[in-house]
C-alpha cells in the first residue's frame, strides 16, 4: 500500500509540452504512472508523449477525470497553475518548480486548506510510491518496494537516502519530496499522519534540515500520535547561521532553526537521528527489531479476548455451569 | 535580500509612512553640506546591512555641520560586524517622546504574516521577547483578506492610550503592510516608531528585507543591491545560477542538491575536515556550470582539494564527468580533485575519468574520506 499516489491516480501534467514538462512526463509514464494528459494554453488539440494536451485544466478534468496534476511550470506562472489545478478538482496538486514568492504561497497555502486540496511543494521532486506510481522527477530505478515511509525537505538528499535503504533491501512504501521552501503544502506533520494511518508502511524515515521549526513540531506529534518507529537525518549541522543554504527555507534565523535543536527534540522523543546516511538502514533495523517484544505484549489483551469471548460464550450454552465454574474457580 | 536604511525609507516616504528628512552620502563634505541646509542638528548613521551600529558608534548626534563633518569621517570606512561603512545617512535629529516597536514578519508555524507591536521600542525585539513577552502584541494576518482597519487599531492600542495616536500608528501599521505584501518583503520593520514632542509619530528607523523568491517581479528593487556588501564569490555563483556560501576550511565541495550539499559538509567535519564552502551546483550538468563553480572554488587559496559528490537522477554522470574534465582543462586547477558520482550513466562516468587519471567512487563517505586524504 502507499500513501497520496498509487496505481490508480490518474495525473495531468501542467506545463508538458515545455522542455522538462515533456521530459518528465515521459519518463512518468515510462514508469507505469497513469499520466491521462497535459495542459499548456494554446498548444490544446495536440498530443504530447502520446497522451492529449489540452488549453485548459478545466478541459483537461472533464475529458479525462484526473485526479492529481504534476506542475513543471516557471516561478511567474507556477501560483496560477496550482490555482487553476484546485478550482478544476484535482485533489492533490504537486509543484516541482522552485522560485515561487513566499508571500503567495501564504495565500495559496490558505486557499488550498478550505478547498480540500492537497498541494506538496513547490520547489520538490514530487512524490512516488515505488512499483505503483510517480509523480514528480526522482530517479525510479534507486527506488524499491516496501514497507518504509520516507518523507523529506531534500531533493538529492532524500535519493541518496532512499539508495542506501533500497541496497540494504528495505524498500519504500512511499517516498515524499515536501520541498526546500519556507512555505509549503504540505508538512512533516501531514505526512506522518497518513504513514502512521498506512497499513503498507511500517516505519518512517524523516530527512530535515536547518531552518523552521517543521521539525520541533514533528517531534511533538510523533510523542503524541505516532506508534510505528521513525529514524530522522538531519542535514545542515554544520552551516553558519543567517546564510541561505540553497533552499529558500534552509535558513538560520537568530537562534531559531538550528539543526541541533531538530535532533534534540526528536531524541527527546526517541527518534535516532543518526549522523551520516549511511547509518539510517541500521537504525530502521534496530527500531524495527525493538517492535518485535512490543508485538508480543499486543499479543497478551487479544489472548485477553479470547478467553472473555469463551467465557461469554459458557454463559450463553447454560448459566448453571458457568456459574459452578466460577465458584470452582473461586474456592481454589 | 537586505537593503540599507536609506532605501527602506525611500519605500516608506512612496506609502507616506512619516520618515525624518534625511539625504545620504559617501563624504564627510557632503555630510556637512547636508547639515548646513537642513540648518538644524542631525544624526550622522552609518548605512551597513547589520544591527547594533548604535553600539559600535555607527549612529552619532552633531548638532552642528562641523561635528556632523567629523562624525562622518569617524564613521565612513568603519568596519561593523565585518562590513565597511561606505555610505552614512544624515537625517533631522528628532526630539524623541517616545519609542515604540512595530515588525511584520513570515511565520512559518501559521503560514502567515505576523505583526509584532510593543510600547518597548529602541531596544533589541528578541530582547523585550526573552525578557519581558508580555510587552509584545502578535497577530497573524489572514492574507487573503489582508489587513482590517480594525485589526490595525487593536494593535496601535497595544501601545499608545492617545487616540490621536493610536489613529496614526493604526494607519502606519496598515501602511507598513502594504509595504510588505506589495514589495514581496519576508520583514519589515520600524524600530523605533517615534512620538514626538508635538504629538506626532515618525519611523526613526526602517529595515525591509525582500524575498529573493520574489525579486523577478520587482527589478527596481532588484537595482538597489549593495554589490559592495556582496560577496563577489556568491555573485558570481549566483549569476551561474549556483547557490555558494564560503566557509573557512580547506575542503571544496560542489555537490548537486542543497540538502546534499549540506549533507556533504556535515560528513567532511564529521570526518574531521573542514569544509571550505557550500556550493550547489542544482540540477543540469552543463560544463558551464562545472566551469563557474571550479573557478569560484579552486580561487580559494585556502582550498586544497576540491570534492565532486553528484547523485545522477535527471543529471547523467557521463555529462557531469564530461564537464568536470572540461573545467581542468580550461582552469588547470592547482589542487587534487577527488569525485564522487553514483546514478544514471555511472559506470559511463568513471570510465570517463579514469582515463584523465582523475579518482572516481561511487559512495559518499568514500569520496570524502578521499578528499580529507588529500587535504592533509
Amino acid at each position: 500500500m502507499a500513501i497520496f499516489v498509487d496505481k490508480n491516480t490518474k495525473v495531468i501534467v501542467q506545463g508538458i509540452t515545455g522542455r522538462d514538462g515533456a521530459f518528465h512526463a515521459q519518463q512518468m509514464i515510462d514508469y507505469g504512472t497513469r499520466v491521462v494528459g497535459g495542459v499548456t494554453p494554446g498548444k490544446g488539440g495536440t498530443t504530447c508523449c502520446g497522451v492529449p494536451v489540452f488549453d485548459t485544466m478545466e478541459e483537461a478534468l472533464k475529458a479525462t477525470k484526473a485526479d492529481t496534476s504534476v506542475i513543471y511550470v516557471p516561478p511567474q506562472f507556477a501560483v496560477d497553475a496550482i490555482y487553476e489545478a484546485a478550482e478544476a478538482g484535482v485533489k492533490l496538486v504537486v509543484c516541482i518548480t522552485e522560485g515561487v514568492p513566499a508571500n503567495d504561497m501564504l495565500k495559496v497555502y490558505h486557499y488550498l486548506k478550505a478547498k480540500g486540496v492537497r498541494l506538496i511543494g513547490p520547489n520538490c521532486p514530487g512524490v512516488i510510491s515505488p512499483g505503483l506510481c510517480k509523480v514528480g522527477i526522482m530517479p525510479a530505478q534507486i527506488h524499491k518496494k516496501g514497507n518504509i515511509g520516507v518523507v523529506s525537505r531534500s531533493g538529492t538528499l532524500t535519493y541518496e537516502i532512499v539508495f542506501q535503504l533500497t541496497n540494504a533491501g528495505m524498500g519504500q512504501s512511499t517516498c515524499i519530496g515536501i520541498g526546500g521552501d519556507p512555505v509549503i503544502g504540505t508538512n512533516f506533520i501531514d505526512c506522518l499522519e497518513a504513514f502512521e494511518k498506512d497499513p503498507g508502511t511500517s516505519a518512517v524515515v524523516m530527512i530535515g534540515e536547518i531552518g523552521g521549526s517543521d521539525e520541533e513540531m514533528a517531534a511533538d506529534f510523533i510523542r503524541k500520535k505516532m506508534k510505528k518507529p521513525v529514524v530522522g537525518f538531519i542535514a545542515g549541522r554544520t552551516a553558519p547561521p543567517g546564510k541561505r543554504m540553497g533552499h529558500a527555507g534552509a535558513i538560520i534565523c537568530g537562534s531559531s532553526g538550528l539543526a541541533a535543536d531538530k535532533i534534540k527534540a526528536l531524541n527527546a522523543v526517541g527518534v535516532p537521528v543518526a549522523d551520516i546516511p549511511s547509518q539510517v538502514p541500521g537504525l530502521i533495523a534496530e527500531r524495527m527489531k525493538k517492535k518485535g517484544p512490543a508485538k508480543a505484549k499486543k499479543a497478551a489483551p487479544k489472548a485477553k479476548a479470547k478467553i472473555a469471548k469463551k467465557a461469554t460464550a459458557k454463559r450463553k450454552i447454560g448459566t448453571r455451569h458457568a456459574v459452578s465454574a466460577k465458584k470452582a474457580g473461586k474456592r481454589r | 535580500m537586505k537593503i540599507h536604511e536609506y532605501q527602506a525609507k525611500d519605500i516608506f516616504a512612496k506609502y507616506a509612512i512619516p520618515i525624518p528628512k534625511g539625504e545620504v552620502t559617501s563624504s564627510p563634505d557632503g555630510a556637512r553640506h547636508i547639515a548646513v541646509r537642513f540648518e538644524r542638528p542631525v544624526m550622522v548613521k552609518a548605512q551597513v546591512h547589520v544591527g547594533g551600529r548604535g553600539k559600535a558608534g555607527g549612529i552619532k548626534y552633531c548638532k552642528d555641520p562641523d561635528e556632523a563633518f567629523f562624525s562622518a569621517q569617524d564613521i565612513l570606512g568603519m568596519n561593523i560586524k565585518g562590513l565597511i561603512v561606505k555610505k552614512v545617512l544624515v537625517t533631522d535629529a528628532v526630539d524623541i517622546a517616545s519609542e515604540a516597536y512595530v515588525g511584520i514578519v513570515l511565520d512559518r508555524v501559521t503560514k502567515k504574516p505576523v505583526i509584532m507591536v510593543s510600547p518597548a521600542g529602541g531596544i533589541d525585539i528578541e530582547e523585550v521577547a526573552a525578557k519581558t513577552p508580555e510587552k509584545i502584541m502578535k497577530f497573524a494576518v489572514d492574507p487573503i483578506m489582508g489587513l482590517r482597519l480594525f485589526e490595525a487599531t487593536g494593535l496601535a492600542m497595544f501601545i499608545y492610550k492617545d487616540f490621536k495616536l493610536v489613529r496614526q500608528c493604526a494607519t502606519i501599521i496598515s501602511k507598513l503592510y502594504k509595504v510588505y505584501m506589495d514589495n514581496d518583503a519576508s520583514l519589515t520593520e520600524i524600530n523605533p516608531l517615534v512620538g514626538t514632542k508635538d504629538g506626532s509619530l515618525i519611523s526613526l528607523d526602517a529595515k525591509i528585507v525582500l524575498d529573493d523568491n520574489g525579486l523577478y517581479r520587482h527589478p527596481d528593487l532588484e537595482a538597489l543591491r549593495d554589490m559592495d556588501a556582496e560577496d563577489p564569490d556568491e555573485m558570481a555563483a549566483k549569476k551561474a545560477d549556483l547557490s555558494f556560501v564560503k566557509l573557512d576550511g580547506n575542503i571544496g565541495c560542489c555537490v548537486n542538491g542543497a540538502g546534499l550539499a549540506m549533507a556533504t559538509m556535515d560528513l567532511v567535519k564529521h570526518f574531521g575536515g573542514e569544509p571550505a564552502n557550500f556550493l550547489d551546483i542544482g540540477g543540469s550538468s552543463s560544463p558551464e556550470k562545472v566551469i563557474v563553480a571550479m573557478r569560484i572554488i579552486a580561487g580559494d587559496p585556502k582550498v586544497k582539494v576540491i570534492l565532486f559528490n553528484i547523485f545522477g537522477g535527471i543529471t547523467r554522470c557521463d555529462d557531469v564527468a564530461n564537464g568536470i574534465i572540461k573545467a581542468v582543462e580550461q582552469l588547470r586547477p592547482r589542487v587534487p580533485i577527488v569525485v564522487r558520482l553514483t546514478g544514471t550513466n555511472e559506470e559511463k562516468g568513471h570510465q570517463i575519468l579514469k582515463q584523465v587519471g582523475l579518482q572516481a567512487t561511487s559512495s559518499m563517505e568514500e569520496v570524502v574520506k578521499m578528499a580529507l586524504q588529500k587535504a592533509s
